[in-house]
């Protein structure tokens, strides 16, 4: 293992996220959104809460995730560039760890900004720090998990439209599936449940941080990558 | 030996694409590739740089199996890709930079070595453009650039003058053969000149299989059957083809005789012999005696062309 490659290839990613206007794009629409559904629910229910920030965040990170993401790998492929990469003495997963934390820092900007709506909320009412501390640990792996599975969806395929869909799709799948539980046994239930991105996070998002939830957010994070740098390997050694 | 190919072979579902090649490369030998497209070139390549793994056989790089070594092999190789992909949105420094970090340069000799290569490949000026900004022998000058920034022992080089102008191409292959001095030198091509003004050694492969492999001067000799003169004369108008043509293989060594070009009562022949007899004076005195004007007697080297087209021709068929 060597930190200085995944650096690297960290550095070189977050400068091309904000050398292009991708990560300018991503950050003000995410922040748009956002803010306008802050606002307009802000003063209705006249409550000093970030619940708006934690509820909608994963939803737009369903989309906003594969679209982060997608170039990463596909856009190596396309342009030929990956056999420069897999020329270099690396291994594939520093390649994956190195694009997966770029992207997660570029997340990390995103949400940066709405610290403002903390400290906006604070002067004019009182906030539960917990809450709002476990509520941002909570969007972090969330956001962790997304992009992960995304980094895998662009892997797949050298086309971005296709590392958008399929990434989109297995991102929706993790987030539906403690929505549908009404319709399964019990026994079913609790396995989805368990899997379920979103099942996780409210445990978070109350304050409550259990080492179950984060042993699954870990896990589902290393799953995730481990299925991208196979993708990779296969392609090398087959 | 510096690269040690054996029994190489590579499938692509059930197409060979390079089957059972072994050839052995020494350190400061320029190797020519060659070989109509499709012939294996670029897949034999992309396997001693690792970026494709072999269907059977084994490669060893300065003692290292593409295999079971596979990043010793990487550190110690230089390589220039076929269609030279690179990052479009980074500038020439921030690539030199960023090829030199993953190909473990150490972090201070970095700056050292990027000025050095910025230098030899002449990129002085275009330092600081955008890659995507640059015109295709720029690129191809940092192609080559990155895959020496890390001063490799081992050169792979897939096509490295395509897309030159005349005079970067001489440039590229005097900095090639300065190189193949205290390096290993693989480069393919099917410019054949380009073999002939930069390479020691040539391999041709087609469709798969070596069919020649020899320094070049072996290769024109062993092929070189009989010779072949150039003879344009000027011959009255009731002196047919046919005519001379018979005169002509009057002299022994003499084989065949053909009609290359025929206007305002010249003829162009090419004269081939069945050994390798000068026979230049005797067509000369028979020209003479039969009173006819000679306008160009010579004669003509087998090139690498045409040995190219007779070992890869046949098979095609």
């Amino acid at each position: 293992m060597k930190l200085t490659n995944i650096k690297y290839i960290f550095l070189k990613e977050v400068r091309s996220f904000f050398n292009s206007p991708v990560a300018y794009i991503v950050i003000v629409v995410y922040l748009a959104i956002l803010g306008w559904f802050f606002v307009s629910n802000l003063f209705i229910n006249n409550m000093s809460t970030l619940r708006t920030v934690f509820e909608m965040t994963p939803f737009l990170l369903l989309f906003f995730a594969p679209a982060m993401t997608m170039r990463l790998i596909s856009e190596e492929k396309k342009s030929g560039t990956l056999e420069i990469l897999f020329t270099k003495p690396i291994e594939e997963y520093e390649i994956i760890a190195g694009k997966f934390f770029a992207a997660w820092a570029l997340y990390f900007f995103t949400l940066l900004p709405t610290l403002c709506y903390y400290v906006t909320i604070t002067l004019i009412g009182t906030l539960d720090a917990g809450t709002v501390i476990g509520g941002y640990i909570g969007l972090m792996l969330v956001g962790a998990v997304f992009l992960a599975v995304s980094v895998f969806g662009s892997a797949l395929t050298e086309n971005q439209v296709v590392a958008f869909i399929v990434s989109l799709f297995i991102v929706f799948g993790l987030f539906m599936l403690d929505k549908v539980l009404f319709y399964l046994p019990i026994s079913l239930a609790n396995i989805l449940e368990y899997i379920s991105v979103d099942y996780h996070f409210s445990n978070i998002a109350r304050g409550v941080i259990d080492t179950r939830d984060i042993i699954y957010y870990i896990s589902a994070i290393g799953f995730a990558l481990f299925m991208a740098t196979s993708v990779l390997q296969r392609r090398r050694w087959a | 030996m510096s690269i040690l190919v054996e029994n190489l072979s590579k499938l692509y579902g059930d197409a060979r694409a390079v089957n059972d090649i072994s050839f052995e490369v020494h350190s400061g030998e320029i190797l020519g590739f060659l070989g109509p497209n499709g012939a294996g070139k670029t897949t034999t390549m992309r396997i001693i740089t690792c970026y494709l793994s072999p269907s059977a056989g084994s490669i060893k790089v300065e003692g290292h199996d593409v295999r079971s070594d596979s990043l010793a092999v990487r550190k110690l190789v230089g390589y220039l890709p076929e269609q030279n992909p690179l990052y479009h949105d980074m500038n020439v420094l921030e690539y030199l930079e960023y090829t030199a970090q993953l190909q473990g340069v150490l972090p201070p000799l970095i700056p050292k070595r990027i000025k050095q290569m910025v230098d030899a490949c002449g990129l002085g000026e275009m330092k600081h453009k955008d890659i995507g900004q640059l015109s295709k022998g720029y690129r191809q000058r940092v192609g080559l650039a990155a895959a020496m920034i890390h001063d490799p022992k081992v050169l792979i080089l897939d096509e490295p003058t395509s897309g030159l102008d005349p005079n970067q191409i001489v440039e590229i292959r005097s900095l090639i053969r300065d190189l193949g001095k205290q390096k290993t030198v693989i480069l393919s091509t099917h410019i054949l000149p380009e073999v002939q003004a930069t390479c020691n050694r040539v391999i041709i492969i087609n469709r798969g299989k070596i069919v020649a492999d020899g320094p070049i001067e072996d290769l024109q000799r062993s092929l070189h059957g009989g010779e072949k003169i150039i003879l344009e004369v000027e011959a009255s108008a009731n002196q047919s083809f046919d005519l001379i043509a018979v005169q002509l293989k009057s002299i022994p060594a003499v084989e065949t005789v053909s009609l290359i070009d025929e206007r305002n009562g010249t003829k162009k022949l090419s004269v081939e012999t069945s050994d390798a007899t000068d026979i230049r004076k005797e067509l000369f005195q028979l020209c003479v005696q039969k009173g006819w004007g000679i306008l160009e007697l010579h004669r003509v080297q087998t090139s690498l062309e045409d040995i190219f087209r007779q070992l890869t021709s046949d098979s095609t068929k």
